[in-house]
């Protein structure tokens, strides 16, 4: 079956997917559900979603042709498509643009919505003050204070930045609270999720509004080149980059790559590799694979990227990665920080240590290529939310 | 359904009081005793919670509860031995487990569906698994004699909950209010039209739970419904008393607490007094409703 008709309509890629989710939410998701297949077939809310993203977070993003890091790789030309030049510095605000203007559709005037680093809560406080929206995002307590900057700026943004105190205090539970208060205030109140995550539909629309990605790489590479690129590669943590960049290119045969946290080694127990060592499993509504005990509590995974920090990750990856379609491999904590090093004395460009993730990797798999071959990497955004990070490891401490 | 226990259950005809129990908090030999206070104090079926990492339907006590036991790994497989540990020492009424949907999955439905037989369980309640994804579950329950309950919530739309009401099995659970379990002040404004319906619709007893604490709060139901279940007062209860069911000679004592407990939630009244005092009552909630729950 051609990826292009999934999910089915239980919302399922092959055996993941799905809706698990309480009852009470189950009538705001036949919502959604409808809520956006019409908005999908409304050319006005296309273009609106088009305009906004052109006049407003400056797309199209330009494709780059990396020179300098060409020669450190020793083999295929590398190109970076920009996410990091979208406003607010990744491409997290083309979802949350979208999923804004789909809520403002559908009539609700309250967004919530989950965040780990920062950078997906800042995106939805960005687009609920742009479209008169009232913005809670819900953020670990322990996040929130390793990412105090981007607390602020959600702040002065005008949302409301509500500390999560269950579980682990990251992500995940900040997940997990994002849904409860769904739960709660689901007849007014639109979940604006910031990754190809969660229950059906939202892995569908999440894939819809980055899809961009892809898509406007797919036409600059043309207007290069007739010649197919040798390899496409994104970071991966529940997968929202990842999916857009490969979305137009699923069912060609060019190889697509996914780059995974390897966090301190896969086999040291602190990593994000969800696919290589994470198994079949339901997380945040969805059927997928993630990382958990035998009995099947789940486990808090670690990566120096605060993005890519995620047990789980979208089912349609997990769906690629079963049929093959999809490589994903995984990079360690210092081999992304040197590749972000590199890339800034080579190129001049700050990315983010997710971004970083996926430039290592490229670096690595250069050589196998020849010169007159190409790869291109979703460069997901920008470093400038991690040069506290940066300096606390230059120090000699960890990021903690 | 040919289990015994369900059909003493269905055949009851009183304002049924189900309680909610996290299994082996704080251990196993005190939930037994908690189990059967539980059913001294006229519990009907027991609710039999299991600890998950990410419990996503659930308010802070009971994801306390969960980390309470998580810390002492409490499994799957530990709940359904408790409640085999549970029938032998006495409890007859129906025993229910509650789990995520993730922790049946990891232990694989063949070996939970063997434990459960062996020890007693005659139902399964899988808050984070929807209608749509139940239809294998169910079917294994009942191939069993076991009851898959099924869950309706106040946004549940009216073709939806005739299709879930009319293949109900056990009892149908109807969500009070929005939101996760723990007690609240006041319920969905359309609760009694809601659990009018569902009873309307059910084949099996209707029951209320999300939020109740107190049996006043119960008997505004009486009359719309079947029964009642108490999760987050009962588990909150258990948290207070923690300190006391450690010390050897305080546990008798902190029992004996818990049953008075039990018993200030289990209304007093004969059902048919209880059905007339709802009528007001369920008027009152409406009114209540309009203000914030807590
Ligand atoms: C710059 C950047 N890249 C990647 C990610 C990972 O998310 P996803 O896998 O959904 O693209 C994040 C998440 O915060 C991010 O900020």
């Amino acid at each position: 079956m051609k990826t292009e008709q999934l999910p089915d309509n239980l919302g399922r890629y092959g055996r993941y997917g799905g809706k698990y989710v309480p009852e009470t939410v189950m009538s705001a998701l036949a919502e959604l559900e409808a809520g956006f297949s019409e908005a999908k077939e409304d050319s006005e809310f296309l273009n609106l979603y088009l305009k906004e993203l052109s006049s407003y977070s400056g797309r199209p993003t330009p494709l780059t042709f990396a020179e300098g890091l060409t020669k450190k790789g020793g083999g295929a030309k590398i190109f970076l498509k920009r996410e990091d030049l979208n406003h607010t510095g990744a491409h997290k605000i083309n979802n949350a643009i979208g999923q804004a203007l789909l809520a403002v559709r559908m009539g609700k005037k309250k967004i919530i919505a989950e965040t780990g680093a920062g950078q997906h809560g800042v995106a939805a406080a960005t687009a609920a003050a742009r479209y008169g929206l009232e913005c809670r995002v819900f953020m670990g307590e322990e996040d929130i204070r390793r990412q105090e900057l981007n607390v602020f700026r959600m702040k002065l943004l005008g949302a409301e930045v509500v500390p999560v105190y269950s579980g682990s205090r990251t992500l995940k539970d900040a997940t997990n609270e994002a849904i409860r208060e769904w739960v709660r205030t689901v007849e007014d109140t639109f979940y604006l999720i910031g990754s190809a995550v969660g229950p059906h539909p939202y892995p569908q629309i999440v894939k819809h509004f980055q899809k961009i990605i892809g898509e406007e790489t797919s036409s600059q590479l043309k207007d290069i080149t007739d010649q197919d690129p040798s390899c496409i590669i994104a970071c991966v943590g529940g997968g929202s980059n990842a999916i857009g960049m490969f979305a137009p290119f699923i069912d060609s045969s060019i190889p697509l790559v996914g780059v995974e946290a390897g966090g301190k080694g896969t086999s040291t127990g602190f990593h994000a590799a969800t696919m290589e060592k994470g198994t079949l499993g339901v997380i945040h509504g969805s059927m997928t694979r993630l990382l958990q005990t035998e009995n099947g509590q789940i486990i808090e995974p670690y990566s120096v990227s605060a993005g890519l920090d995620y047990p789980g990750v979208g089912p349609e990856h997990a769906y690629l990665y079963e049929s093959g379609r999809v490589a994903y491999e995984s990079v360690t904590d210092e081999e992304a920080l040197d590749a972000l090093q590199t890339l800034c004395s080579e190129e001049g460009i700050l990315c983010a240590i997710e971004s970083a993730h996926a430039v290592a990797y490229a670096l690595k798999a250069a050589s196998k290529y020849t010169e007159n071959e190409m790869m291109v990497i979703c460069l997901s955004g920008r470093g400038d939310k991690d040069v506290h990070t940066l300096i606390s490891r230059r120090e000699g401490g960890s990021d903690e | 359904m040919n289990n015994s226990r369900w059909k003493r259950f269905s055949n009851k005809n009183s304002f049924r009081f189900v309680p909610y129990m996290m299994g082996c908090d704080p251990d196993r030999e005190t939930s037994i005793e908690i189990a059967l206070a539980l059913q001294e104090g006229g519990a009907e079926a027991i609710e039999l919670g299991v600890p998950y990492s990410d419990p996503l339907a659930d308010g802070p006590v009971i994801q306390r509860a969960s980390q309470r036991c998580l810390e002492n790994d409490v499994s799957l497989t530990d709940v359904l031995e408790l409640a085999g540990a549970m029938r032998e020492r006495g409890v007859s009424v129906p025993v229910i487990i509650f789990t995520y949907y993730n922790l049946l999955l990891q232990l694989g439905e063949n070996r939970f569906f063997e434990l459960a037989e062996k020890n007693g369980i005659d139902g399964v309640l899988v808050p984070d698994l929807p209608f749509e994804e139940s239809a294998g579950l169910k079917k294994s329950c009942r191939d069993r004699d076991m009851a898959f309950i099924s869950l309706v919530a106040p946004t549940t739309r009216e073709e939806r909950l005739k299709e879930i009401a009319q293949d109900a099995d056990g009892f149908l659970y109807c969500i009070s209010s929005m939101g996760v379990t723990g007690k609240r002040a006041a319920f969905a404004g359309n609760v009694k039209s809601f659990l009018a319906n569902a009873q309307e619709q059910s084949r099996v007893p209707v029951l209320v739970g999300f939020g109740i604490s107190s049996s006043s709060q119960a008997m505004q139901f009486a009359g719309v419904s079947d029964g009642y279940i108490v999760g987050s007062a009962i588990v909150e209860k258990i948290e207070a008393l923690l300190p006391r069911f450690s010390q050897e000679q305080e546990r008798e004592g902190a029992i004996r607490e818990f049953k008075y407990f039990i018993n200030q939630l289990v209304p007093a009244q004969p059902e048919k007094e209880c059905n007339h005092a709802a009528e007001n009552t369920a008027d009152d909630i409406k009114a209540v409703s309009a203000g914030k729950t807590d």
